[in-house]
């Protein structure tokens, strides 16, 4: 499916490359977990494959294959008609993709509208409810004509989810899409993205910190710290013996409810 | 209700009073229709205590740090604070640190405006406050749209706290961060709250979180406080069907 060779990224305003070196691979179907360090470089790498890092700031070296075609040569055309068709991304801040003056169904419909303008208004309306009901948004009707910061900070964050999955790409790029939720709405989007996985084969990249989450989703789980994967694995592999020093101590620190001394 | 004595007056950080609140729409009479989102609202701060706020997506959480902070209007009750400046970390650090200026501009200028320090001293607060939320002096030249998710969300924490406030609301400030990272910011929340001498509302949707560092909690659900307590008790016995649930899902 996917298919990451020796990734560099550097921005221009910065001494060290963001990302150093990375190679992944996300097979047909699969669901990928990517956690690791704040600033480790989930993101750029996700960036990276949805085309959206602002090319003038940075440069890339190595190889990104979808289906074998590799999209860092690929034009802009291309890659515009990709994104969105075959790849689908929800953003770690949902503000930070969302348009405040477009109201929240049209932009959830917007994949809808580039990718498959044969579609009727009436149709595509439906298939927006349609996506919204299936995030857990109360009151579909409702949001629909609601803007961006007339929701919570969780509804911002599952309306990207809804405005992601409206297309059904083949493949999904989920950065942190679980932080703003509480665990009940977070169960239920984890088992609907189980559900795209299943019975559409939808293969997805899954960065998070919360390693309980990943723990749920993936089976397949890779490692970042400063710009490099430090391990690569089966989840349970990863999470019962883990290699890397800092996997370790990621593994260590996951919050429980028994220690209160945090002081 | 509790049958607590009245706490003496200047134990006192924040009262909420039986707060209405909720949005208008449209039009500045409000023409276009109300929304109550909070209902009855009825809590306090005391000095020193570290309140948790948890409930589901869209009970009301942010609305009523809006309130608290004067963002919103109560439609009926009251809010009387008994500090001066109470500062708050939004919940989407994206849209709160202004996209034009780097982060040490960005730090600095809540104490450019106060007018107490020299320059100096400004640049001495400014790097000592990035040192404690674990990120490197290299980042001072950064616009915020130039680091990742958790380094903002660190950035939104320091620009609260080099003010120095005696009362913080907290809107999910460590959701973005790793569990390592989590641990350290914490860590400092609580730390400040003796150096400082500093209470807060601390919003959160991860309950382990609420456990590790909240004295007191309340769960709002439907923009209804379903229940109210101290931590360990609500956490061991909780009352309320939906506080059972939510603890129950978090298990
Ligand atoms: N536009 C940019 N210009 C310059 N540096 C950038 C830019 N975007 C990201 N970086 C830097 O690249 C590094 C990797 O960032 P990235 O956003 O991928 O981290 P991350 O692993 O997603 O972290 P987090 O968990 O905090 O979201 C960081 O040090 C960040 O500051
Ligand atoms: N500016 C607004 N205008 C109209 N309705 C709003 C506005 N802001 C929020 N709401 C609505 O008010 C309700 C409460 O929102 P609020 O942001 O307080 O929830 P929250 O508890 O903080 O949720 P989350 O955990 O998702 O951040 C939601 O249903 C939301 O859609
Ligand atoms: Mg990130
Ligand atoms: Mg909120």
């Amino acid at each position: 499916m996917l298919e990451i060779q020796d990734l560099h990224v550097k921005f221009h305003s910065r001494d060290h490359e963001a990302v150093g070196g990375v190679s992944l691979r996300i097979d047909d179907g699969e669901i990928l977990g990517l956690v690791g360090e704040s600033g480790s470089g989930k993101s750029v790498t996700a960036m990276s494959i949805a085309g959206l890092l602002p090319r003038k700031q940075c440069a890339l070296r190595g190889a990104i294959l979808l289906d074998g075609q590799d999209l860092l040569l690929a034009d802009r055309s291309i890659l515009r008609r990709m994104q969105g068709n075959r790849i689908g991304v929800v953003f770690q801040e949902p503000m930070s993709s969302m348009n405040p003056l477009l109201r929240v169904g049209v932009q959830v419909g917007e994949a809808l509208r580039i990718h498959q303008p044969e579609l009727r208004p009436e149709a595509r309306r439906a298939l927006v409810l349609q996506a919204m009901a299936d995030v857990e948004l109360p009151n579909p009707e409702e949001c629909y004509r609601k803007y961006p910061h007339e929701l919570s900070g969780g509804q911002q964050q599952r309306a990207m989810i809804a405005a992601a999955i409206v297309s059904r790409p083949s493949l999904l790029l989920l950065d942190e899409p679980t932080t703003a939720l509480d665990v009940t709405i977070q169960a239920q989007i984890l088992e609907l993205l189980k559900k795209l996985n299943a019975e559409m084969g939808m293969s997805m990249l899954f960065i998070s910190h919360n390693l309980n989450v990943v723990r749920k989703l993936c089976a397949r789980v890779a490692v970042m710290q400063k710009g490099l994967l430090v391990e690569t694995g089966s989840t349970d592999d990863v999470f019962h013996r883990p290699q890397h020093p800092y996997t370790q101590r990621l593994i260590a620190s996951i919050p429980t409810r028994h220690g209160r001394e945090v002081s | 209700m509790n049958e607590r004595k009245e706490p003496h007056p200047t134990d006192l950080v924040l009262e909420v009073q039986h707060v209405n609140g909720g949005y208008r729409k449209g039009g500045l009479l409000g023409r276009g229709g109300y929304k109550q989102i909070l209902f009855d609202v009825d809590f306090q701060v005391r000095h020193g205590q570290i309140v948790g706020l948890v409930g589901e997506s869209g009970s009301g959480k942010s609305t009523l740090a809006k309130l608290i902070l004067g963002l919103l209007s109560p439609e009926s009750g009251k809010i009387v604070h008994h500090t001066p400046r109470p500062q708050i970390i939004f919940q989407d650090p994206y849209s709160s640190l202004n996209p034009a200026y780097d982060v040490e501009w960005i730090l600095e200028e809540p104490l450019r405006v106060y007018g107490k320090y020299d320059r100096a001293e400004r640049k001495q607060r400014v790097r000592d406050i990035l040192a404690r939320v674990e990120l490197d002096e290299r980042f001072l030249s950064c616009r915020p749209d130039e680091l990742s998710g958790g380094q903002r969300q660190r950035v939104s924490i320091a620009a609260a706290l080099i003010r120095r406030p005696r009362f913080l609301i907290a809107d999910e400030p460590v959701s973005a961060l790793d569990v390592t990272v989590q641990a350290q910011v914490l860590r400092l929340m609580r730390t400040l709250r003796e150096e400082l001498d500093l209470s807060y509302l601390f919003i959160s949707h991860d309950l382990n979180v609420v456990y590790q560092i909240c004295d007191r909690v309340l769960v709002l659900k439907g923009g209804v406080i379903v229940e109210q307590g101290d931590v360990e008790t609500v956490f061991r016995n909780p009352q309320h069907a939906y506080t059972k649930r939510l603890l129950a899902a978090a298990e």
